[in-house]
């Protein structure tokens, strides 16, 4: 893709989106107009992907509700999205969670992994580069 | 000012305005200069020559070479006639910007040169619809029957055939202008346009205008763009 592409996308991308990844739980804040009404809605969910770039970049939630499995894809430059909200770090080896969709109940359930394990492994890994460099 | 500009499509991409998504093509415009004026009294219609791009002075023919040099450009590689907007004067070697030409919601025509698809068949040429892939047919995407027998013993003129395909000027009316970026020299139309990546590209006032629906459109456009 072409540079100014890039930089022209960065300029209408949201500044303030926090980082989460595929496995994360999250709850999203989508504004939904109803005739002159404007109200948020919530949708929480495990992100199944993250695909795509620019402001071609989406990622998809994934939640069931009333037996019924729903997946909502949000474009990352999506205005209508008021925020997101990551409830839960997950630990997951793929970087799609399309075996989700055939799975239910407990068998859906994801490894959940907390802040403080997320910043020891950040800080051990640090270490260890800084101990292979000197 | 003059009513078009000379630019480079770089690609596509989608922008976000008003909460919906909306596919642009990013065009940039690269320094714009005056290089001749055609007046009322010495060539009987009010036009300015842009020139944009450059080129090296040893490959530029001597004849050409002398208006630039009139004008106070470097030699430049594209040329195009524009009309000047009524009461405005320009001056000679004067540089145009996108912003001072074009505003948000204005609407364009672009004119480009369409990727060349070579010696191309009447499936691709004209969308015929072509014939079995399978089921023992032996006769996939050839042209079929050209005509009647003797009656009336030719083929018709301007019968759709396998040909050259591409690669020719074509021109997309009323395209809404959605943004432009003054800094980067930039400027974004909804929708697709002729041609390659950074190949040229003429943007020029829509002539859908003089058309109540282009009237309609243009008002459309600026109450979605402009603000």
């Amino acid at each position: 893709m072409h540079a100014l592409i890039r930089e022209i996308e960065q300029t209408y991308m949201p500044q303030d989106f926090p980082e989460f990844r595929v496995g994360d739980t999250v709850k999203v804040h989508v504004k939904v107009k109803e005739r002159n009404k404007e109200r948020i809605q919530v949708f929480e969910g495990v992100v199944i992907r993250i695909s795509g770039s620019g402001t071609g970049k989406t990622f998809t939630v994934r939640k069931e509700s009333y037996g019924v499995g729903i997946e909502r894809i949000f474009p990352f430059a999506c205005p209508s999205i008021e925020k997101v909200e990551v409830t839960k770090r997950g630990k997951v080896r793929r970087a799609k969670l399309y075996y989700l969709r055939e799975r239910r109940g407990k068998a859906a359930k994801i490894r959940e992994i907390k802040e403080w394990e997320i910043r020891k492994r950040a800080e051990e890994s640090a270490a260890a580069k800084e101990a292979k460099n000197s | 000012m003059p009513k078009g500009i000379i630019g480079k499509k770089i690609g596509m991409t989608r922008v976000f305005k008003n909460g919906k998504a909306i596919p642009v093509t990013v065009i940039q415009v690269e320094p714009n200069y005056v290089v001749n004026i055609r007046t009322e009294e010495k060539d009987g219609y009010s036009a300015a020559v842009l020139g944009a791009g450059s080129r090296k002075e040893k490959r530029t023919p001597k004849p050409l070479l002398a208006i630039f040099k009139k004008a106070g450009v470097q030699p430049l590689r594209t040329l195009a006639e524009f009309p000047l907007k009524e009461g405005e004067e320009l001056q000679l070697g004067q540089e145009i910007k996108v912003e001072e030409v074009f505003e948000k919601g204005d609407l364009v025509d672009i004119t480009g040169t369409s990727k060349g698809r070579g010696f191309a068949s009447a499936m691709k040429r004209w969308d015929f619809s072509g014939f079995k892939k399978s089921h023992g047919s032996r006769y996939h995407r050839a042209i079929g029957s050209i005509g009647a027998c003797e009656d009336p013993g030719r083929v018709w003129k301007t019968k759709r055939m396998p040909g050259h395909y591409g690669n020719e000027t074509i021109t997309v009316l009323g395209l809404e202008v959605v943004d432009i970026l003054p800094e980067k020299n930039v400027i974004l139309v909804k929708g697709s346009v002729p041609g390659a990546p950074n190949s040229v590209v003429k943007l020029k006032e829509s002539v859908i205008l003089q058309r109540r629906k282009g009237q309609r459109k243009l008002k459309r456009a600026k109450e979605a763009y402009a603000s």
